[in-house]
């Protein structure tokens, strides 16, 4: 492999690795919260679960391509592949941030609430504790997703690994290919080890 | 019947402070009446046993008492002032309260559990361990042993006993059972009950403890108050119960001699 080759792949890899971040990092921030609201709403749970849902269900290529003409925040280039990004990671994160707080038994939800703990030390102390594992789950499942659709973004101009899958699949360059998919593969694998390592240590 | 009965509720007398007060307590869920007009006062020190079949209303009842479910009609005074006066905080932590399912922190040791209130109450941390220290002795679990284990790792007792203990933790003026004793095999069960008159020998909580078993009743009560399908039926001291004609009373007394007399 020449030096020019694995440099660049080292940048693409450097680029796909922010995408990915910066994507995760805006979805936990919006899927947490939303998540934990809809155990507050149930009347919320249909729409909210409902949007991500279909978000879900856009094939990711269409997503990207959809968001192209929309003003703000859509266009070519890195912003815009990283709303996809963030659309596409919603669904996971919420679903399993409701799913661990309504698993939370009934008889410690009741006594944390005779003992005379507020809302808020419900959530913190005792709801968030008892669903971190399941919470951390879904944002495994979504990071693992991401990392892999991230390689789309190329398709709109938002760099990434799927650079080399794009430049390969033009010029029929299985070489090229390869130089995107194994890194993206690896660090997909790198990251789902680290936060199965988080998971575990987290919630012994 | 019920005039005849009502002839032995005590009223408050000068020196003997009601805590808990039932004025014409009622609660409905829709056309439901799950609990009719229940009157009654709980005084300092003793343990008032809420006796009933199933759907008789008296978890209800227990649950107004710390504001986890407020009367639909009348009202329910702890110390003198109106649950929906209470600040619900404040009335839930002066109030200890077990339940069946005991309801521990899976994520918290046994001593976390313990000083959960006392935590709350930003009490400081020396005076927690030793008051954590306290109490498990209190309730017969060694510290040394107990202290940092979690639930998963106590029988059924154990779990129990640890849940008295955190109902204990804040010094509450008033502790709820709801049939604290239910899931445990009879001998545990036995156990715990003499633990808990041990308690109330040293402690002198006022109590109001919900149940169905009649022998459990008998053996705990200083009064026991006799609830069908939400209606107070009697209110009497264990001996005069015993002694009771009403339909309810004898059915529960059956069961008593039943067990005593297996033929």
């Amino acid at each position: 492999m020449n030096s020019g080759l694995a440099s660049e792949i080292g940048q693409l890899a450097l680029e796909h690795l922010t995408l990915v971040i910066v994507s995760m990092s805006i979805a936990i921030a919006a899927a947490v919260p939303a998540g934990i609201l809809i155990t507050r709403r149930a009347a919320w749970r249909p729409w909210l679960l409902g949007f991500a849902n279909v978000m879900q269900t856009i094939p990711s290529l269409a997503l990207f391509g959809f968001l192209i003409p929309v003003p703000l925040i859509g266009g070519i280039g890195k912003r815009t592949a990283i709303v996809a990004l963030v659309l596409y990671a919603l669904l996971p994160i919420m679903r399993n941030t409701l799913v661990g707080i309504l698993g939370v038994d009934a008889a410690v939800r009741e006594s944390a609430v005779a003992m005379g703990m507020t809302g808020r030390q419900l959530l913190w102390r005792v709801e968030m504790p008892l669903a971190a594992r399941t919470i951390l789950a879904g944002i495994r499942v979504a990071t693992v997703t991401t990392i892999g659709t991230a390689t789309i973004a190329a398709a709109i101009g938002g760099g990434g690994l799927g650079v080399f899958i794009f430049r390969g699949i033009a010029s029929v360059d299985t070489a090229q290919i390869l130089a995107g998919a194994v890194p993206a593969a690896c660090i997909a694998l790198a990251a789902d080890g680290a936060l199965g390592w988080v998971e575990r240590r987290w919630t012994n | 019947m019920a005039g005849r009965y009502l002839a032995l509720r005590r009223e408050p007398v000068d020196g003997v402070s009601a805590v808990v007060e039932f004025r014409a307590a009622s609660y409905r869920i829709g056309a439901r009446e799950i609990l009719k007009s229940l009157s009654l006062t709980v005084e300092a020190g003793e343990t008032l046993v809420l006796l009933g079949r199933s759907g008789s209303g008296k978890t209800t009842a227990l649950k107004m008492v710390n504001g986890l479910l407020f009367p639909s009609a009348g009202e329910v005074l702890v110390d003198a002032t109106p649950t929906t006066a209470w600040e619900p905080v404040r009335l839930k932590r002066r109030i200890g309260y077990v339940i069946q399912e005991i309801g521990l922190f899976p994520h918290y040791t046994v001593a976390q559990n313990v000083g959960l209130v006392p935590r709350l109450e930003n009490w400081d941390g020396d005076r927690i361990r030793e008051r954590v220290d306290t109490l498990l002795r209190q309730v017969g679990l060694d510290p040394e042993l107990f202290a940092a284990r979690y639930p998963a790792q106590l029988s059924g007792g154990q779990r129990q006993r640890v849940g008295v203990a955190r109902a204990l933790a804040a010094d509450p003026s008033v502790l709820l059972f709801d049939e604290p004793f239910g899931a445990v095999d009879p001998v545990t069960r036995l156990d715990l009950q003499k633990q808990f008159l041990a308690l109330r020998r040293d402690l002198g909580k006022t109590s109001i403890f919900v149940t169905h078993d009649v022998r459990e009743a008998l053996m705990l009560a200083t009064r026991i108050a006799l609830l069908r399908d939400g209606r107070l039926e009697l209110l009497a001291t264990p001996r005069q119960f015993q002694d009771s004609a009403g339909d309810e009373a004898l059915a529960f007394l059956e069961c008593l001699d039943w067990k005593a007399n297996p033929q």
